[in-house]
């Protein structure tokens, strides 16, 4: 395969005959994908699928590439996304926001600091009453939108992308929701004089 | 008050620590995200140049999951 600048590479691919350029960056990605997600049990096909869609989502969104880069490095980011946002979506097809967000609620989700044999019965009120606060600023400050969004993703493990696609919404907004949700708190928490920093520090002493 | 979901106050408190009133979005964090894999790959601290995108990987696991997945892809192939 031989070397090509950004330029040419943008060049040959509007180009009337945009194979030889197509081609090669097929054998880019597809190679990039088969190692990057050597860990995430795809197929062989499956691989080709998505060094497929990037292809077309590169041609399309050609013009947005700024050159700030090197163009391959550019195609694999593109090549990635694909990839990633379908093995997501493969891997939580199954799973609801509010049986996950339900099932969260029924669960017990006091720090194991609280519930072992603290040497000091007296910090372990203090614990109790710090708990007592946070789930009260929590209960108040957060919306139910934003309250099930932490929770499918900070206990769920759901990736913001499918968190999204349940609310009806996409990643970006989903992820201005739970910063606009973490900045609420953090500004209650210090309006109360608790800061993450000490409650931290608090659960973390034997 | 009624029973709500209760979330892991451990993990929480460490993100709430960790956030600042200006942080990039997903959308941003894709812009630079190939400008910022190529300072890592070339050994040139991207978290010096461009902090919001290194503050943004630190707080989203999409984008963490992407960045690794692009370094991984990246590393192996060279710089074709």
């Amino acid at each position: 395969m031989r070397e090509r600048s950004n330029q040419e590479w943008c060049d040959e691919l509007r180009s009337p005959q945009p194979d030889s350029a197509i081609a090669d960056l097929r054998v880019v990605l597809l190679r990039g994908l088969r190692y990057g997600l050597a860990e995430h049990g795809v197929t062989a096909a499956d691989l080709e699928d998505f060094v497929q869609d990037a292809l077309v989502k590169i041609l399309r969104e050609l013009a947005s590439f700024r050159g700030e880069a090197r163009f391959t490095t550019w195609a694999q980011k593109v090549a990635v996304r694909v990839a990633l946002t379908e093995l997501r979506r493969r891997r939580w097809r199954d799973v609801s926001l509010q049986d996950l967000v339900a099932g969260r609620d029924e669960g017990d989700f006091t720090p194991a600091v609280l519930t072992d044999s603290a040497p000091d019965p007296g910090q372990v009120a203090v614990r109790g009453q710090v708990m007592d606060a946070i789930q009260r600023i929590i209960a108040e400050e957060l919306t139910d939108r934003q309250r099930q969004a932490m929770i499918a993703v900070m206990q769920g493990g759901m990736p913001l992308q499918e968190v999204a696609v349940r609310m009806g919404t996409n990643r970006n907004a989903m992820y201005k929701l739970l910063h606009d949700a973490r900045r609420r708190l953090q500004k209650r928490m210090l309006r109360e004089n608790l800061s993450p920093q000490n409650v931290l520090a608090l659960f973390s002493q034997s | 008050m009624t029973t709500l979901p209760k979330l892991p106050i451990q993990k929480l408190m460490k993100q709430l620590a960790a956030t600042r009133t200006v942080e990039i979005g997903c959308d941003e964090c894709y812009d630079e995200l190939d400008r910022f894999v190529e300072l890592e790959l070339n050994g040139k601290k991207p978290e010096e140049a461009m902090p919001l995108v290194q503050e943004h990987l630190n707080r989203c696991p999409d984008c963490r999951e992407e960045f690794e997945v692009i370094l991984a892809a990246l590393g192996a192939v060279g710089r074709g």
